[in-house]
């Protein structure tokens, strides 16, 4: 009787060595300690650009938001006319880069054969691969020239009644990089589409052309309101990389400060301004005030960002297989270098 | 063959006296369906016949779905899908060369298994199909019409701005046949239609059907065998031939007024599949 | 049967509406040949004007001094990027790895959406940004160095690597880690012993990616290693190294063709080590997640 006794105390005896009994907890914590790092960092470059753009901040406060000045000289600057020079790119790149995207996206899934799907697939993603420093060389030795001996006299001479087409032309300028962040921005936008597209289920297509709808009856009454929320995520993931990007446009925008509104104009973008004072910021409130652009950028990234996920909310919450694809489509994001 | 007793009841259920009275609104002759190589469906050749309810009842796998994907065309969906043999809807050839599917489809409506309402609001989806064939007039009241005759319409009527996504699952289905009724087509092919339904909806679509039937032919897909007692007109039996080489394929094993099928088939394959002792 | 009264033949309205269907089908394919085309002018020119400018002195050389720029080659700037993305893959790879365990094993579901936000909320800062974080955390104090265009680099790495990990971490079947635990198996033996080995072949492709990824960033690097020397090899991480996608970006402001001519060669070697490397990681994935059944 005292024999099954000791037996029973001894049934669920520690039979693990002590270092596979610290394991566990060791994972959770090393894990967690990853995982907080990895997410903290976020807040970590917000604390860096705060600190660093206090000297700017305290010279000029908010006015560094409405003031076009870009003086080291004068020691005085402002984000206004860079501010603008991101709008104007970013979003005349999205105009363009969008009905592309959406079109390439709809052949890869509604009209492309098998084969020709993959391999398409494959080139547009590869397009988004190229990197940046490559695509803006390319800009100002290939694209640029065309875009001053072709492009800007044929648009000059069209439409050169509106004030958006006049002025000298030159390899550089606002047009040549809104050229320059289409070509980054279509990958992008397609490769979402592409995926969302996927996942709209047959049951919804073929009901719409049992009905004897012809084919893109079908697609633009049922695919595209069906799919209007992922593709709305997709501008916003290509607006966000349209708006961050330095190389590439400060190799092409000509880096001038000031608004203009010719196309043909030679501009500045908040990140290729960042970009292109890397070798001549001396002075330190020079450097503090890169620091707020910095930081400007940085917020305007996170708004788009965070809607961006917004927009993705209510597909996260629909099956795994939809949200697995999204996740796919979202890695091709992060294949274009800057 | 004597008459056999079934489990299922065929009494009278409003059943209409049938074909050679009729005219026929599909003639298939010697159909074949083929996915590539693959042989799905052998030598059809069936007559359905107006304003009647034609049910196709069979063993999973024997081709059901493909055969009454083929009278609308939706078979050009698939693009290893091919066919040999005819199949004429009122004399001309479905599959011919100059017969653009799109005018099929809008003659020959459908029904699926799972309701598949777009993401509109009730009175959109009924009349986003109207606008794209041309039926602008009166469009509101083309839509009540529809839905009257889905028997819908008490139960939306207030609501018709509302997403469909929000409608029970029997209520979704009945607005796709509203959808499907507003084209106003000929024929209405119904691909087990209430196979994702509980039993309630069940019996109101199959209700509707009985309605239906006066305005429109109806052809059924089905593997609930006492729907199709209930209530079909005529029945086909789609058996599962094995060949020699292990590959199967769907045949029209047989086919006539429902009564006869249920309770003395002329096969011995259809009194096996219908008594229960296989499929 | 009755005489046919009728055709199914397209006509009027519906060939009208069987037009604009075919047209917009046309727009479609007419704007994936645009986008082939487009990466075809510049692949091929990048490819045309910088194949003639490679020769072994190109890789095995360092920048020729003078004012005489013909000879030379760039094997600071390879030696630098091998250095500079070799360090970032160090320290990005198992903080990658560690945080998608915690993300898909062990985070309560809350905590696991929060921190792969976070993850997609990094993923979309612009890179320059990242670049003056760590300027602003340790150049300004400790000056420029390798390290910190690393540290810098792994930021960008470490959301890639995280999120291609979590993915092949989730197609590992659960009855695995079951069987596992069932057995008695510790949690962390678990995970170490099947799950990621299992998720080995995904976790490899997905840092490929992101070594491809960062291979070719140029931006954060501005601040943080720019001044690094460009006469001699250097592979030291305390020093200031040069990459090559820093030399591509100084030598294409040059008016030199002799420069030009190095900018080409260099954005060609680097355009085919990326190309190449991001397609066949991608190939492998897909295979990968076939193997899985994604």
């Amino acid at each position: 009787m005292a024999d099954s006794h000791a037996e029973k105390k001894n049934a669920l005896a520690r039979t693990r060595g002590r270092l596979d009994r610290l394991g566990d907890p060791a994972l959770k914590a090393v894990t967690f300690g990853a995982a907080a790092l990895a997410v903290g960092v976020i807040v970590l470059i917000a604390y860096e650009l705060v600190t660093g753009s206090s000297l700017a901040f305290r010279t000029f406060g908010l006015h560094f938001l409405v003031s076009q000045d870009w003086s080291v000289f004068l020691k005085k600057f402002g984000a206004l006319s860079l501010i603008f020079g991101t709008a104007v790119t970013a979003v005349l790149s999205i105009l363009i880069a969008t009905p592309l995207a959406i079109a390439i996206a709809l052949f890869l899934t509604e009209l492309a054969p098998k084969p020709v799907r993959a391999l398409l697939g494959a080139l547009v993603e590869m397009l988004a691969a190229i990197p940046s420093v490559v695509l803006g060389l390319w800009g100002i030795l290939i694209l640029g020239p065309f875009v001053q001996n072709t492009l800007e006299p044929f648009l000059g001479s069209t439409l050169g009644f509106l004030p958006f087409f006049q002025g000298r032309h030159s390899t550089s300028g606002i047009l040549t990089a809104v050229l320059i962040l289409t070509i980054m921005v279509v990958p992008i936008v397609a490769s979402v589409s592409r995926e969302l597209f996927a996942t709209v289920p047959a049951e919804l297509r073929e009901g719409a052309l049992a009905l004897g709808a012809t084919r893109w009856e079908m697609v633009r009454g049922v695919l595209l309101p069906a799919a209007r929320p992922g593709i709305l995520a997709a501008v916003a993931l290509g607006f966000g990389r349209a708006v961050g990007e330095a190389i590439a446009v400060t190799q092409v925008i000509g880096s001038q400060t000031g608004i203009r509104w010719s196309l043909f104009s030679h501009s500045d973008t908040l990140a290729s301004r960042i970009a292109g004072q890397y070798q001549g910021a001396s002075t330190n409130l020079q450097i503090s005030s890169l620091v707020y652009l910095a930081a400007i950028l940085l917020v305007i990234s996170l708004v788009v960002n965070i809607g961006a996920q917004l927009l993705i909310k209510p597909i996260d919450r629909r099956p795994r297989r939809r949200r697995i694809a999204l996740d796919r489509a979202l890695e091709t994001q992060g294949l274009s270098a800057d | 063959m004597e008459a056999i007793r079934t489990r299922i009841d065929v009494s009278g259920h409003g059943r209409s006296p049938v074909a050679e009275t009729r005219e026929a609104v599909f003639e298939a002759r010697d159909l074949c369906v083929f996915y590539g190589d693959q042989l799905a469906i052998d030598n059809v050749n069936i007559d359905i016949y107006q304003r009647l309810i034609t049910a196709i009842i069979g063993p999973s796998g024997c081709g059901k779905s493909t055969f009454i994907r083929t009278l609308n065309r939706m078979t050009d969906l698939v693009s290893s899908a091919s066919l040999t043999g005819q199949l004429r809807y009122r004399g001309i050839d479905l599959h011919g060369p100059k017969v653009d599917a799109v005018e099929v489809r809008r003659r020959i409506g459908m029904v699926f298994q799972k309701p598949n309402p777009f993401p509109k609001s009730i009175y959109d989806n009924v009349a986003w199909g109207l606008r794209i064939l041309g039926m602008r007039k009166d469009l509101d009241q083309r839509v009540e019409k529809a839905l009257r005759s889905a028997a819908l319409w008490d139960e939306v009527k207030d609501r018709l701005g509302d997403s469909a996504l929000g409608l029970s699952g029997g209520q979704q289905q009945r607005l796709c046949i509203a959808r499907a009724i507003a084209a106003e087509p000929e024929v209405i092919l119904f691909d087990e239609p209430a196979s994702a339904l509980d039993p309630i909806s069940t019996s109101a679509i199959e209700d509707l059907m009985h309605e239906l039937k006066r305005d429109y032919t109806l052809v059924i897909v089905t593997h609930n065998m006492q729907q199709a007692a209930r209530v079909a007109d005529m029945t086909a039996f789609f058996g599962l031939e094995v060949a020699p080489d292990e590959s199967r394929r769907g045949v029209l094993v047989e086919y006539d007024e429902t009564e006869k099928i249920f309770t003395n088939p002329s096969d011995k394959r259809t009194e096996g599949y219908v008594t229960g002792r296989f499929g | 049967m009755s005489e046919p009264t009728f055709s199914l033949r397209t006509s009027g309205r519906l060939r009208r509406r069987q037009l604009v269907s075919r047209a917009m089908g046309a727009l479609a394919v007419g704007a994936a040949l645009l986008a082939v085309a487009v990466l075809a002018i510049v692949v091929v020119s990048v490819a045309s004007r910088g194949a003639g400018a490679l020769n072994l002195d190109f890789f095995t050389k360092n920048q020729a001094q003078g004012f005489n720029p013909k000879g030379g080659g760039i094997l600071f700037a390879i030696v630098g990027t091998g250095v500079l993305v070799g360090i970032a893959t160090l320290i990005a790879l198992p903080l990658g790895v560690l945080t998608a365990i915690y993300i898909s094993e062990l985070a309560p579901p809350k905590l696991a959406r929060v921190a792969r936000i976070a993850l997609d909320i990094t993923n979309g800062i612009p890179t320059i940004v990242i670049g003056i974080f760590v300027f602003a955390m340790i150049v300004e104090a400790h000056g420029q160095s390798a390290l910190a265009g690393s540290i810098a680099l792994a930021v960008i790495m470490v959301p890639l690597i995280a999120r291609a990990t979590e993915e092949v971490l989730l197609l590992v079947p659960s009855a695995q880690r079951e069987a596992s635990l069932a057995l008695g198996v510790s949690r962390w033996r678990t995970t170490f012993g099947v799950v990621v080995p299992s998720a080995i072949g995904g976790i490899l492709t997905g840092t490929t990616l992101a070594i491809a990824r960062a291979a070719g960033e140029t931006a954060p690097l501005l601040f943080l290693t720019s001044l690094g020397l460009s006469s001699q090899a250097d592979a030291n991480p305390l020093h200031p190294l040069q990459s090559m996608t820093l030399v591509i970006f100084e030598y294409s402001d040059q008016a030199d063709p002799a420069y030009q001519a190095k900018a080409w060669a260099a954005a060609f070697t680097l355009m085919c080590f990326v190309l190449v490397t991001s397609l066949s990681a991608k190939l492998a994935l897909a295979r990968y997640r076939k193997k899985l059944g994604g």
